[in-house]
């Protein structure tokens, strides 16, 4: 069959075309044609229907994200916003800092090792395309039931991935989660997460200007990387000879990444590009249209020039490969030529497809054939827009009404019973330590990393004169949102931006990584508009702009989603790491003092989840002057030097992070139960806007006061000491017997 | 004179500005090479990173052993300058026969990360001069590929000639026969190391300091030549 | 002893970057007129008893369902004669 041109579509504008085996509404492709006036070419219709898919358009999320635009707080840190690949912020002394979480949720399941790994790529490119350095990457996983079949094919496989893609490319990996829930079972999310750092002068926008400039793109060749569903244009376009299946999986090479990240960064040293994007989901065709539409409109390319690794491609997969390690920049003429000079230093393939012309129009060609001739906003920006129904669940209320009440779920009374709890909770797979995967992370890596895993923020040194630095942490608990979306938001945010604060830094900005079940569910577009408002005005209440992040719909099998999971990431500047403050109780005699306020607060919680596998009640209230409150006092005591260990209380409440925190450091603690507070409640309660802290006995006075002063309530609840764990009156455990439930826990069970 | 402690570069290195930093932590001047470039610039001594050059393809080392830096470096360190291989700079060094044996899978089949303890065996080198022999360090292990084997008459001379620099103590984390962390050639100017010194060269971000005496001690073996 | 082979090698299709480094740098070497370059891996199974349709459809089992990833991989089967 001979070539579609743009010539043929006008000659033959009843041919059949396979719009809806490409996802296109029959409204959409009216639109199309009434956008072209004509049909369009298999080319253009490849591009529109990625384009407008709901990956890249985010048609059915979009009038909700709105929100964090509308919302968001007046920040003077921020210098790039929502929109560009990446946002950027300002941490002062000239330094930029952008970052940005992505989900790779559905390749990861399909080839777990190269999904994880494809997603770690993604989002490196991603922040490289800004102008940065990249300096570090963090996953949060969620991973089905530990002890599912399943999960022993998955989890594993994407641990070698997200290590074999980032030790390759010399990031230090500094944190993330490991949850495991049934709900995600047959729908793991793999979340990922990159950190650049740049110059102020070095930002760098994906734009398209100056006619006459040439569009070049660089890296690896072009194969049939993930063009699946395309292949049913380019079926009747080519004879038998070529690959029946085109593969749905990408395969990453992190040496070829490696080699892109070192020749970019020396391209923008020199100066030599005045717009770059690099290549994601819908590969060119997104590069190109992205690019034309940011700039004046107008770009031409010859798409023959492509260099390819497999020669049977037809204009119609190259557009839509998703190869990856590739990235295109705009180049002044007068620069082509050095910039091609550094990329053959690095052994990297750079191609001139093509330039920008002054028109307003994306033009293609192929072997001279126009095949492409559209206006490139409306691929790129002007997609459809659904505001599709929702409504709240007619389970929501039952739901909420099933609080755990010690009638409803049995406490533990004894003081032999609230250790059996304590040591069921610590032993748990969500509890328990995850160094057996983070250990195959390489942490240390660019030899800045202050803080990583199990602390509860990563955190890097940017410059090795002043110190400088940044902190992330990320956060997200499906289990709260579940039972209340828009509480489950907020929570999710002041958890990292708690996490941020409990090692020093100051929270600046958010992204976030919005992973939920099918929009065409209204019981799941109303969990997603209400996760999305939750999560606007809580980033205005604490002064955290949203970013930039990415929505992940259709995480379901069958009728079933998974649990909301909005993943939020905060990050922090700190002026001085060397005051960075560790979880580890590192010194006995030190005095532990319990921030915050306890509150019988069990829904949703990991007691509830580990002793009694219930779900439901509400979860714990927010309040987030309370939590800006705790995160000033916090970064202030890490600056002053009043505290010498902080950990931030969270699921598995006050238990769970003095077990974290004795384990790390080493010591044990004795810890009076409050009067007036149940012992329970005391350990395992998950009431926000709390944390431990470790306190010199010489600042315990200082400390007290500015408490006292800023209206926080401090409560002394014991001391570092001795090896074991003792709650008076209660219990007694010994580190070796926390050690022993603590670790080991994952091995055993998937290793 | 400051001394001038070469860091190659090949592509896929990812060690190489922390190799620098101890380098300049420990009082000398790093100088980057650059692996298409057969000139070592006037260098005292020279350090091969760690990282995953070419990617591990192949076999790890395999590719970069042969690129021009390489033709002069194992040429130079016949004549006696010190180079120090650390984890891929190991596999290179193997790869290039400068030192015996090879790098292989680790046992555990997985990539170890974790702070790991070693005792120096041979204080003598150009590279541990600043140690006592038997001293215990810790810092931090790295790798996939970081199982040294080497046939059974290898091993035993290796012993009988102290060539064995650093034994992994505790743990042995990736199957290394006779627990061998590093070794060095006959003339003690060439070592090669699976951990990495070069990340335990500052309190904040390392485990410990322990690392920065591989550094000190060439600046010594070089100032006292 | 019988000996079986299971040659697993990526699909044409997909991208093998061990390949390519290596083809990359043959040509440093001296080594031209290599076109291209994949690298797979091969498996040798002794079997105990007798190289029947049985064993080899276990061993096809073996291969489809654990020494291949057939998302991203292909492979064959053989019998090595003796003497080989």
């Amino acid at each position: 069959m001979s070539l579609d041109t743009v010539k043929n579509a006008e000659q033959t504008p009843d041919a059949a075309q396979p719009w809806a085996e490409l996802g296109l509404k029959e409204d959409e492709y009216a639109r199309i044609r009434e956008i072209l006036g004509r049909r369009p070419t298999g080319a253009e219709l490849a591009m529109y229907s990625v384009m407008w898919s709901e990956h890249c358009s985010y048609k059915s999320s979009k009038v909700h994200l709105k929100q964090f635009g509308e919302k968001a707080p007046k920040n003077d840190a921020m210098l790039v916003g929502i929109g560009e690949n990446a946002g950027v912020v300002d941490v002062g002394q000239g330094y930029a800092v952008t970052f940005k979480v992505e989900s790779h949720n559905h390749p990861s399941y399909i080839e777990p090792y190269q999904g994880a790994a494809t997603g770690i790529g993604g989002i490196v490119r991603d922040i490289l395309a800004m102008g940065a350095r990249p300096v570090a990457v963090m996953d949060p996983l969620r991973f089905g039931a530990a002890d599912h079949p399943d999960t022993r094919r998955v989890l594993p496989g994407i641990v070698a991935g997200i290590g074999g893609y980032g030790n390759c490319l010399g990031l230090p990996n500094i944190g993330g989660e490991v949850v495991f829930d049934s709900c995600y079972q047959g729908n793991p999310l793999v979340n990922a997460l990159c950190v650049g750092v740049m110059k102020h002068e070095d930002i760098h926008l994906a734009k398209a200007s100056g006619p006459g400039n040439k569009v070049i793109l660089y890296g690896a060749r072009t194969g049939g990387d993930g063009i699946g569903g395309v292949s049913v244009l380019a079926s009747e376009t080519f004879d038998d000879t070529k690959p029946t299946k085109r593969p749905a999986v990408q395969v990453g090479d992190p040496f070829q990444e490696k080699l892109l990240i070192e020749c970019t960064l020396e391209i923008f040293r020199e100066d030599l590009v005045a717009g770059i994007q690099d290549l994601g989901g819908a590969g060119l065709s997104c590069a190109t249209s992205e690019l034309a539409s940011a700039g004046t409109g107008g770009m031409r390319i010859e798409l023959d020039t492509v260099p390819l690794r497999d020669h049977t491609l037809s204009p119609e997969e190259i557009l839509m490969s998703e190869s990856q390690e590739r990235m295109c920049a705009i180049v002044e003429p007068g620069k082509v030529d050095r910039f091609l000079e550094i990329c053959e230093k690095w052994d990297v393939i750079a191609t001139v497809i093509g330039e920008v012309t002054d028109g307003e129009r994306l033009e293609i060609f192929w072997h001279g054939d126009l095949v492409v001739d559209v206006p490139p906003r409306t691929v790129a920006h002007e997609g459809p827009t659904y505001h599709r129904p929702y409504a709240r669940p007619d389970w929501q209320d039952a739901l909420q009404l099933d609080a755990p009440t010690a009638e409803r779920l049995a406490r533990p009374g004894t003081g032999a019973e609230l250790k059996d709890a304590l040591l069921k909770v610590a032993g748990s797979p969500n509890q328990a330590s995850k160094a057996w995967i983070t250990d195959q992370y390489d942490r240390f890596v660019l030899g800045n990393t202050v803080l990583s895993h199990p602390e509860d923020s990563g955190m890097i040194r940017i410059d090795e004169e002043t110190n400088l630095g940044v902190s992330v942490a990320t956060d997200g608990n499906g289990r709260y949102t579940k039972l209340d979306p828009y509480t489950g938001a907020q929570l999710a945010l002041a958890e990292a931006y708690r996490n941020v604060a409990a090692g020093g830094a100051k929270p600046l900005a958010v992204s976030d990584c919005l992973n939920f079940g099918s929009p065409e569910d209204p019981d799941v577009m109303w969990q997603f508009a209400e996760a999305t408002r939750g999560l606007a005005d809580a980033c205005q209440v604490l002064g955290t702009p949203v970013t930039g992040g990415n929505v992940s719909l259709y995480n379901q099998t069958g009728e079933v989603a998974i649990h909301p999971t909005p993943v939020v990431a905060v990050l922090g500047v700190i002026d001085d790491v060397t005051r960075r403050t560790p979880i580890a109780f590192g010194e006995q005699g030190q005095l532990l003092y319990l921030l915050g306020d306890t509150a019988d607060e069990l829904g949703g919680s990991a007691w509830s989840q580990v002793v009694h596998n219930h779900l439901g009640g509400l979860p714990p209230k927010v309040d987030l002057q309370r939590e800006k409150l705790l995160g000033d006092i916090l970064i202030a005591a890490s600056r002053d030097g009043m505290v010498d260990a902080a950990h931030d209380l969270s699921d598995g409440g006050l238990a769970q992070a003095l077990v974290e925190s004795c384990l790390k450091g080493g010591n044990g603690a004795r810890v009076v139960v409050p009067e007036g507070l149940d012992p329970f409640v005391f350990l395992f309660s998950e009431s926000a806007g709390r944390a431990v802290v470790a306190v010199p006995r010489s600042e315990e006075l200082r400390f007290n006061d500015m408490c006292g002063a800023r209206g926080l309530p401090a409560t002394r609840i014991g001391v570092v000491d001795g090896d074991a764990l003792e709650v008076q009156g209660q219990f007694t455990v010994t580190l070796a017997e926390l050690h022993e439930a603590h670790t080991g826990v994952i091995e055993a069970l998937l290793a | 004179m400051t001394t001038r402690v070469g860091v190659v570069t090949f592509p896929g290195s990812l060690d190489d500005r922390d190799a620098q930093r101890a380098v300049r932590l420990a009082g000398a001047e790093p100088v980057a090479l650059w692996h298409r470039d057969k000139d070592l610039h006037q260098v005292d001594a020279v350090v091969l990173p760690g990282g995953f050059s070419y990617g591990d393809y192949l076999r790890c080392g395999a590719i970069s052993r042969f690129s021009p830096v390489m033709d002069t470096i194992i040429e130079q360190a016949k004549l006696g300058m010190p180079v120090l291989g650390i984890c891929n700079g190991f596999q290179v060094l193997c790869e290039s026969h400068l030192l015996p044996g090879a790098l292989t899978r680790n046992d555990s089949l997985h990539f170890i990360c974790r702070d790991q303890k070693l005792r120096i065996e041979n204080a003598e080198t150009a590279w541990t001069r600043d140690y006592s022999a038997g001293q215990e360090i810790t810092v931090p292990l790295k790798n996939g590929e970081g199982r040294f084997v080497a046939d059974e008459r290898v091993l035993d001379a290796l012993e009988a000639e102290g060539r064995i620099v650093a034994r992994y103590l505790d743990v042995n984390p990736n199957g290394s026969y006779r627990d061998i962390a590093g070794i060095t050639n006959a003339a003690g100017n060439v070592v090669g190391l699976m951990p990495h010194p070069e990340h335990a060269v500052e309190e904040l971000t390392g485990p410990t300091t322990e690392g920065l005496g591989f550094f000190t001690s060439v600046l010594k073996q070089l100032v006292n030549a | 002893m019988a000996r079986v082979v299971v040659d697993v090698m990526l699909k044409p299709e997909i991208l093998d970057p061990q390949g390519q480094a290596v083809q990359r740098a043959l040509p440093r070497l001296g080594f031209t007129g290599i076109a291209d370059v994949r690298q797979g891996k091969r498996f040798e199974l002794e079997l105990e008893g007798p190289v029947d349709d049985a064993a080899l459809a276990r061993i096809r089992e073996a291969a489809e369902t654990f020494l291949a990833n057939t998302v991203i991989e292909d492979f064959t089967v053989r019998i090595e004669e003796d003497g080989k």
